[in-house]
């Protein structure tokens, strides 16, 4: 578990338009990975690509490399079902499945794919998913309840629960906190932390401290105006780039002079 | 003017925010009272009948609590009185109609609404007695088929205009057509049956199948309609959390969207069959009527109950009596049969309903 990702002149396009050119990224196994930027500058895009959920947008393609420990994700005979059985996806919205309970939520990944396992597995995986994901204390009683009767929080660490349950290699996170209070924000950035043990994870967030507390590394990404394509401007030591980023843009960006 | 204790002294209230007086709970019923006893009054003397007093009472009704409304709450509250009193209105008369239906056929049907009637058929009955089993199997019987045939290719017509379908020109040509079908007026439906069973197997064709087909034809633009619009308010972050978790599409469609909306679909489907099952003309056409049992769909005429009920009214024997009653009282059998399929749909959307407690 926890590979590298690693990306090469990665073009990114919805139709005919160029949302994100010429990513260069190297993300190194078992580590946090923070992407930064302005609204509209393509994370999302860029994090949606890695799993290959881009392509489920009519018109939407890649040109470029993109690569999980060497191997081609977007090769001709890759199936892009297997590459989302390795990269797991938290999405900024939780989005737990409304008519399954709390247990089927978690189990969702190997319930769907009708993997056959036992009762006792099962178990095992649903309390090791939510003691990952800092939810097993609070819903250890009510298991069967709808994961909709969760609270907005809850609901977010149910969904990395179910993300970490399937022990994807890779966990991609587009602003996972934002809809969040500060207190649940705090139990996921430790879980981040805890879950960077065993997995490489990739968040996208507004929130700078966030990215500072949370992460090893930061990409900067901007974008020169509407219309233009997103670009990753910078990447490195999450400190080099809060404290003292080679490029301008960065430096303006991070210390609130933008724009 | 008091409850909460939060109000401010009256005084040091601003205007915007100041209560005008209200009207005491019983004001609207009240009014209608006495609007009512007062038209009475105004049609016994003018001699006018049950139709015009509820008319004038209306209206009066609807001017004078305006009025009182106006003078003692002020304009905001007489609007909103004055909207509530249309929209009852309109409530009450929709139920005029129906109530009337409903009454009518209980009444005149409960008669023969007896044993005999679920265990006899018409066979060498010429008067009194009978009854409409071989109707009421027919009409299950050809209800079914059509269902079983309409709900597969509906519903999967509306998977692939919602899932697959993504705006493409094919789509855009089913919907279209889907629409277009959804006005075909039922006896055309039969004809177009009837006229393809006579190409395939001759002139004079007769049989339960027929009438199948002819239902599916007007069954399926429904199903694909309510299915459509059940399967579009799935959110997509469902399908994303599925295919994130390497959830194959075919699968997601199976097992997330569809359970997601099974109650919606459950009750589009039913109503669809509730809507096709009381059906005279093209059965009329198709299937004609029998006297005895006939339980093979493949082979010569069966009974149903619309036209089991619409053969013994329009065309009684001698006495009339028996005859009129039994049609009734299948009016009667195939409402309920439409009642029970809606408690049914009920039961099943809020089996599968998401739950959220
Ligand atoms: N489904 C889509 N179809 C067409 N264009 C899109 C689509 N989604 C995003 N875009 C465009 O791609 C560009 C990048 O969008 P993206 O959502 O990746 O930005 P972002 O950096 O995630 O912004 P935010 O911080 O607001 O979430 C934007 O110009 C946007 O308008
Ligand atoms: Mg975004």
């Amino acid at each position: 578990m926890g590979k590298s990702v690693e990306a090469k002149d990665l073009n990114i396009y919805y139709g005919s338009f160029l949302a994100v050119e010429g990513v260069n990224m190297t993300i190194k196994p078992k580590t946090v990975t923070a992407l930064i930027g302005p609204s509209g500058c393509g994370k999302s895009t860029f994090l949606r690509s890695i799993n290959r959920m881009h392509e489920n947008i009519p018109g939407a393609r890649v040109e470029g490399r993109l690569e999980l420990d060497g191997q081609d994700l977007y090769g001709a005979n890759v199936d892009p079902v297997g590459v989302r059985r390795q990269i797991g996806m938290v999405f900024q919205r939780p989005n737990p499945f409304p008519t399954m309970s709390i247990y089927d939520n978690v189990i969702a990944g190997m319930k769907l794919n009708n993997k056959k396992a036992s009762k006792s597995e099962l178990d095992d995986t649903v309390e090791r998913s939510l003691r990952g994901a800092n939810l097993w204390n609070e819903v250890k009683d009510r298991l069967e309840k709808p994961g909709s009767g969760l609270s907005g929080g809850q609901q977010q660490r149910l969904c990395i629960a179910r993300a970490i349950a399937v022990r994807p290699d890779v966990l991609l996170m587009d602003e996972p906190c934002s809809a969040l209070d500060p207190i649940s924000t705090l139990a996921i950035e430790d879980l981040i932390n805890e879950l960077k043990n065993d997995y490489t994870i990739v968040i996208v967030t507004h929130n700078m401290q966030q990215a500072a507390r949370v992460s090893d590394f930061t990409g900067f990404f901007n974008i020169e105006g509407t219309g233009k394509p997103g670009k990753l401007v910078e990447l490195d030591e999450t400190k080099t780039i809060f404290s003292q980023p080679k490029q301008k843009a960065t430096e303006d960006y991070v210390s609130g002079r933008f724009g | 003017m008091t409850g909460t204790g939060l109000e401010a002294p009256a005084s040091t209230t601003p205007a915007v925010l100041r209560r005008k007086g209200s009207l005491p709970r019983w004001a609207p019923l009240g009014i209608l009272a006495a609007t009512a006893v007062v038209m009475a009054g105004v049609a016994a003397a003018t001699g006018s009948g049950v139709g015009l007093w509820a008319f004038l009472t209306a209206v009066v009704y609807a001017v004078a609590t305006y009025t009182t409304s106006r003078v003692v709450e002020g304009a905001r509250k007489a609007a909103d009185r004055l909207v509530t009193v249309i929209v009852t209105g309109a409530f009450v008369l929709a139920m005029v109609p129906l109530v009337s239906v409903l009454w009518t056929v209980i009444a005149q049907g409960w008669e023969r609404f007896d044993v005999t009637f679920f265990t006899n058929s018409m066979r060498g009955i010429v008067g009194e007695g009978g009854g409409a089993l071989h109707a009421i199997q027919g009409t299950l019987i050809i209800t079914g088929l059509a269902a079983a045939m309409s709900i597969p290719v509906g519903v999967l017509t509306a998977i692939y205009l919602v899932e697959y379908g993504s705006n493409s020109k094919l789509s855009r040509a089913i919907t279209f057509f889907v629409d277009v079908m959804t006005g075909i007026p039922s006896i055309v439906a039969g004809l177009f049956a009837y006229a393809l069973f006579t190409l395939l197997l001759g002139p004079g064709v007769r049989f339960g199948f027929v009438g199948a087909v002819a239902l599916t034809v007007l069954m399926i633009p429904i199903v694909v309609r309510s299915t459509e619009e059940m399967l579009k308010i799935v959110p997509n972050e469902l399908r994303e959390a599925a295919f994130a978790l390497g959830v194959p599409k075919w699968r997601t469609i199976l097992k997330v969207v569809i359970p997601t909306t099974a109650g919606g679909i459950a009750t589009g489907i039913t109503l669809a069959i509730a809507r096709v099952i009381g059906e005279t003309a093209p059965l009329l056409v198709t299937v004609g009527l029998a006297t005895g049992v006939n339980l093979n769909p493949f082979d010569s005429r069966m009974a149903t109950l619309p036209v089991f009920s619409y053969y013994s009214y329009a065309t009684p024997g001698v006495p009339r009596d028996p005859f009129l009653d039994r049609a009734w009282t299948a009016a009667l059998v195939l409402m309920l049969i439409v009642m029970i399929l809606n408690v049914v749909a009920r039961l099943i959307s809020r089996y599968f309903s998401p739950k959220t407690r």
